[in-house]
């Protein structure tokens, strides 16, 4: 495999992590039957906490740390709302993007333009050496390896544990699952902070190893694209890897065909990944029988034990 | 769980016109907070922030000039959110006004007449429309959230914005800065008090308001809107037009939003650059929210949002505070609100007992006015 | 055949389950009011009630679900309070509920195991599971997704699931409103046979007869009072019903069917249609006509096409062709609602509440919702407030409505107001055609028999009309004639005079054992028919 190609491969990844963490996370909390639109406001609260923590402590692992903590903060405002006060998740999501938005705009204003070393890939002992698979699959950064071993967990544990099928089926029926006697709401909470801590994961990919830098806005819609490939896997986590992936391509294409000087305009080029997840969109909602046989029958519906 | 939910069994009036009070009240606090700890005093920074805007000089019009475009697109937003219908790509739809409208008063350059002006507004309506067909048409035909698909648009709006000015719009006298020629005087809004950038839009929005009102709740269209929001199955059960209803809401909240894009790049910013608006499509969507979705409501809500600009601004220029602190303190407003909400419905109590389960109200459109 | 009933089991001298002065209240309603109950073990124990009578809310005390405010509990004569559900089945108590608590995209094997809390138990499920629906006639296949059964299965599986946990007081809320009534008595079966192994069951229903052939014992609510208790078996069913409402109701009587007019007031052709509902039925080839004056009765049991049919005939689902349905003649296969209305026809839909009815508008919005074209409350667009409050005002009088009048939100009335003002408005429409689905459906005798009277009167006056319920007994009051809703078929009409229960329930269920027989012989289950 040429060196371009590997290249091209290994920009991709680079371009799809931070989409796959962020929509793995969601995807579970929409599994639970809540649909959080804070993801953009998660994402860039996390990337800017996360970066000004690695650059105060100069530790990277910290920066990841405090992001995914920053997100599941901002993540537990929306449940508070959503989920205790029976807000309309809709907009209470779109209230968590617009304060995190300007949150982070906020708290970053002495950070632009600050450098910083980008998180270090990590080398597997001889592995790594391997010809074509070894700088692909054996030396990236922690938060590579880590959205493949999450998305496997959270597989095993969606379809395998007892927990993971309590969670899904207060996505199916909270009144049944009440009924029965399970905490819909606690578990809940449980879900929408594990999709803020992955939102914040992906924030903290962007600033501290995607660009290692913060600028106002730097995600620039991912969150949005994020919700859109959590549709496009029709809530199976195994197809988020592949839709991750291909808006990776999508995203990357773009800058690098803007590298090539092709003589169409940049911002065409630049609005691609949209358009793209507005034609994704499209063809999947256009099966409307298998949105509703896989999309959680709970999703976005408030829940209130009376009494 | 400790915090416990009573159902009042019916809407509180009381709450549903206090709980925005309560939602500025908290929001005005916790403002303070932010300020000392951002190192400056509370109430020296609450001050600039909320009135020394309004005694400045420019004051009062000014705030009506800040507030005309969300007036105009909260309306329209208000009316689609009351339908359920979540048209989040105001923000583009506001653009593509502009884009549209200002194209022709550069094409025009200098010329034109009394005719230009009015050709404008009505290319401004066509160009929001324009662009909230494209998220009716997804949606009516292939079932497509109108969310997502909306908001996509928005960021591929600002490309094309982002392109016509740096590219074949950019102005050849400009220095090479990404900006158009300066629009001639006869595409410029008509200015109605002297001395002040008061314009006819900040008409248009009052109107729009007035309109808006008398649709909602006097007539027949008003009534579909409501009912489709409220329980589409009644909705479908009356023979009301799921589609055609979906693509009314899209469109006049697109043609609103249009309209108060052509207004502002033909009045205030006499060109169009890449940044015409500070985000006045999505603050529209808290304006909808803090005027309980109803279209008078929307203009006291406007104002307020409109403060919060003003605030801002001058704040960043006096205080040298960021101007990232209009978009935290909107979004807190914003969380108070949606939290405020609850209490038309419900009362709060400390307690904690496992209770069955009961159907939860829509709240979005509880925290409407009737 | 007559059925046989079980003598109780083995009962000592305490009751196994013992409630005294419990009070539980809603916010403006008292839902239980000093209710005393005992139950002993073996003992098969009805709890009796018309709708809002507080059953439901007493059973779900009793599981934990809910607190009471006041009162006792005494399990085998110790007190006890009964945290929650969890608490309530390591106790020994399980709970078959009127609405399952199922979850339509997980298997049989997932959702019963949801149902159990005790991890060991769980081990080798899938074979337990097959083990005890067999022994006890109510077979299931672990791996089938939910949202694939039928009712009747569907409920099966609530039951294997409480079975599993070895109860030893069993709660059955409303169990046969769902079933035909063939596998009503094969439920009847299972439940003696529990009864003679030990178990109690506490059988919640409000039809009189089942209770006379299958309980020993009767506790009967009225308005969250007990006003009587005794043994079932000896007392007559008019009793019981006295005893249950708390006074005579007068009964409408149906009435013989009109002259044949010359043109069908609805004539139903070929109707085939896709159901766009996420667990739907498809509607295959159903042929009917109504004339004027008649009274048509479609039964069959919830989930076989009920909504679908409801949906086609009022036009918010299209017919492939427009001649599929004739209104008084017209091709009307291919009009929507509106149109359909101007051609006289009304709908009353099976959901009151987001359906019929928009719970947070007013009574006058809500007048105006159908009503609109037909009585003119629109001018050049706008709606004529003052000419639509007058309307649901004769709407609110003529039916009796108790609200605090047209401008009183639709959700501050007690479900039988609200189905009295939906049929009020469509019938005050003057209709020559009016389809209702589930007239009576939770709401109490009173509104139920003078809901009754005012089909019977419009179809007296020459309107023809069409019932579809899940309520037999309503139906063979009603109607002259009567098809039944099987799968999406629809038997064909005939006259209700001369037709048994038993054969209607053999057309409710019968259908789709055949195709079932075959497939669950090739996978070595046998089906008890």
């Amino acid at each position: 495999m040429s060196p371009e190609a590997i290249n091209f491969i290994l920009s991709v990844i680079t371009a799809a992590t931070p989409l796959l963490l962020a929509a793995t996370g969601e995807l579970v909390t929409e599994k639970s039957g809540v649909l959080n639109l804070g993801i953009e406001g998660m994402m860039l609260v996390g990337a800017v906490i996360g970066f000004a923590t690695a650059v105060h402590s100069g530790n990277a692992l910290l920066g990841v740390l405090a992001a995914a903590g920053a997100g599941i903060v901002m993540s537990l405002i929306f449940a508070f709302l959503a989920l205790t006060l029976l807000a309309n998740q809709v907009a209470s999501g779109l209230a968590l993007t617009i304060f995190g938005t300007g949150l982070s705009a906020l708290m970053g204003v002495g950070y632009v333009g600050t450098a910083l070393q980008p998180l270090p890939k990590l080398s597997i002992a001889g592995l790594s050496d391997l010809p074509i698979a070894g700088p692909l699959l054996f030396h990236q950064d922690g938060l590579v390896y880590a959205s493949f071993l999450i998305l496997g967990a959270v597989i095993w544990f969606l379809y395998r544990s007892r927990a993971g099928l309590v969670l899904r089926a207060i996505g199916d029926s909270h009144e049944a699952a009440h009924a029965i006697g399970y905490p819909v709401i606690a578990i809940r909470y449980a879900a929408t902070a594990f999709g803020g801590a992955m939102a914040g994961l992906a924030g903290a990919y962007m600033s501290l190893a995607y660009s290692p830098s913060w600028s106002e806005n730097m995600t620039a819609g991912r969150g949005w694209i994020a919700l859109a490939l959590v549709v496009f896997a029709t809530w199976r986590p195994i197809w988020l890897l592949l839709g991750a992936y291909l808006f990776g391509g999508i995203m990357y294409l773009s800058l690098y065909v803007q590298g090539l000087g092709v003589a169409l305009p940049s911002q065409l080029i630049s609005s691609l990944p949209y358009l793209a997840t507005i034609l994704v969109l499209v063809l999947i909602s256009r099966d409307r029988i298998r949105i509703r046989l896989n999309a959680p029958a709970c999703l976005g519906r408030p829940f209130h034990a009376t009494g | 769980m400790w915090l416990r939910l009573e159902s009042r069994g019916r809407r509180s009036p009381l709450w549903t016109y206090g709980s925005p009070v309560l939602a500025l009240l908290l929001t005005v606090i916790t403002a303070g907070l932010i300020f000392a700890v951002l190192g400056q005093r509370p109430g020296e920074a609450l001050y600039t922030f909320l009135v020394a805007p309004l005694v400045n000089t420019g004051g009062l019009p000014e705030l009506f000039v800040k507030a005309a475009p969300l007036i105009l697109i909260g309306v329209g937003l208000s009316l689609g959110f009351r339908a359920n219908v979540w048209n989040i790509g105001a923000e583009g739809q506001f653009i593509l006004g502009a884009i549209f409208g200002g194209g022709l008063a550069l094409h025009v350059g200098e010329g034109g007449g009394w005719w230009l002006f009015p050709a404008m507004i009505v290319l401004g309506v066509l160009g929001g429309m324009a662009w909230a067909a494209i998220p009716a048409f997804l949606k009516t035909c292939f079932n497509a959230n109108e969310i997502l698909t909306s908001l996509m648009l928005t960021y591929v709006a600002q490309l094309l914005l982002l392109y016509l000015v740096t590219g074949p719009w950019k102005d050849p006298e400009g220095y090479g800065f990404p900006q158009t020629a300066m629009f001639g005087d006869s595409a410029l809004v008509p200015i109605l008090i002297p001395e002040t950038r008061l314009h006819l839009g900040v008409v248009f929005a009052l109107a729009a308001a007035l309109a808006g009102w008398l649709i909602l709740s006097k007539s027949l269209l008003g009534f579909q809107l409501r009912v489709f929001g409220l329980a589409p199955r009644a909705a479908r059960f009356a023979g009301f037009s799921e589609n055609g209803l979906t693509w009314i809401s899209l469109l006049l909240g697109g043609g609103l939003a249009g309209l108060a894009g052509l207004f502002e790049v033909a009045g205030p910013i006499g060109q169009l650059t890449p940044s015409i608006s500070p985000g006045y499509g999505f603050t529209a969507i808290i304006v909808a929210f803090l005027g309980r979705l109803h279209p008078l409501g929307v203009v006291l809500a406007g104002l307020v949002l409109a403060l919060s600009y003003l605030g801002g601004e001058t704040a960043q220029i006096e205080l040298g505070l960021p101007n990232a602190v209009t978009g935290i303190f909107q979004g807190i407003l914003l969380f108070f609100l949606l939290g405020c909400d609850v209490l038309i419905l419900y009362r709060l109590r400390i307690g904690s007992r496992s209770v069955p389960a009961g159907p939860a109200p829509d709240m979005a459109q509880a925290g409407t006015a009737p | 055949m007559a059925a046989s009933r079980h003598t109780a089991g083995q009962a000592d001298g305490k009751p196994l389950l013992c409630l005294e002065g419990i009070v539980k209240q809603f916010p403006g309603c008292l839902a239980n009011d000093h209710v005393d109950l005992a139950i002993r073990a073996g003992e098969i124990h009805a709890l009796l009630g018309e709708n809002g009578a507080g059953k439901s809310t007493l059973v779900k005390i009793i599981y934990g679900v809910l607190h009471p405010d006041a009162g006792r509990i005494l399990w085998r004569g110790e007190p006890i309070g009964i945290a929650n559900p969890a608490h309530a089945r390591r106790l020994g108590i399980g709970m078959v509920f009127q609405h399952f608590s199922l979850f339509d995209s997980l298997t049989v094997a997932e959702n019963i195991a949801l149902g159990i809390d005790d991890a060991a138990l769980r081990k080798g499920l899938d074979r337990r599971i097959v083990e005890i629906s067999r022994a006890y006639g109510l077979p299931l296949e672990p791996d089938r997704a939910v949202h694939d059964l039928s009712v009747g299965e569907r409920q099966r599986i609530e039951i294997v699931r409480c079975l599993l946990q070895q109860p030893k007081l069993l709660i059955m809320d409303e169990p046969t409103s769902v079933l035909t009534p063939q596998e009503a008595e094969k439920l009847f079966e299972t439940l003696r046979r529990l009864a003679a192994e030990g178990c109690a069951i506490l059988y919640i229903s409000h039809k009189l007869e089942e209770i006379r052939s299958l309980c020993q014992h009767a506790t009967i609510l009225r308005q969250g009072k007990v006003v009587a208790e005794c043994d079932s078996r000896l007392e007559t069913a008019e009793h019981l019903a006295e005893l249950m409402i708390g006074s005579r109701v007068n009964l409408p009587s149906r009435q013989p069917a009109g002259r044949q007019a010359a043109v069908p007031k609805l004539e139903v052709s070929a109707l085939s249609l896709v159901s766009d509902q996420q667990f739907g039925i498809d509607l295959k080839d159903i042929f009917f006509t109504l004339q004027g004056g008649e009274i048509l009765g479609i039964g069959g049991v919830a989930g076989n096409g009920q909504t679908e049919l409801m949906e086609a005939l009022s036009g918010e689902v299209l017919a492939a062709t427009a001649e599929t349905i004739r209104i008084d003649g017209i091709a009307a296969g291919r009009l929507g609602p509106a149109q359909r209305r101007e051609l006289g026809a009304c709908f009353v839909p099976e959901e009151r509440n987001g359906h019929g009815a928009v719970s947070a508008l007013s009574l006058s919005d809500n007048a105006f919702l159908s009503a609109f074209r037909s009585q003119d409350l629109t001018r050049s667009g706008l709606i004529r407030q003052e000419r639509t409050r007058r309307f649901a005002g004769e709407i609110i009088r003529l039916f009796d409505v108790r609200s605090r009048g047209p401008r009183a939100a639709a959700q501050s009335l007690s479900g039988g107001n609200l189905q009295k003002f939906i049929i009020g408005r469509e019938i005050l429409q003057q209709p020559d055609l009016l389809v209702v689905a589930q007239p009576t459906w939770g709401v109490d005798a009173g509104a139920a028999a003078a809901i009754h009277q005012a089909l019977i009167d419009l179809a007296a006056g020459g309107a023809g009309v069409i019932v579809i319920s899940q309520d037999l007994d309503e139906i063979l009051a009603l109607c002259q004639r009567i098809a039944v809703l099987n799968l999406g078929r629809l038997s064909t009409p005939r006259p209700v005079d001369g037709v048994t229960v038993e054969e209607l329930g053999l057309l409710m269920g019968g259908i789709h054992e055949t195709p079932r027989k075959i497939e669950e012989k090739d996978s070595g289950f046998v089906v008890e028919a």
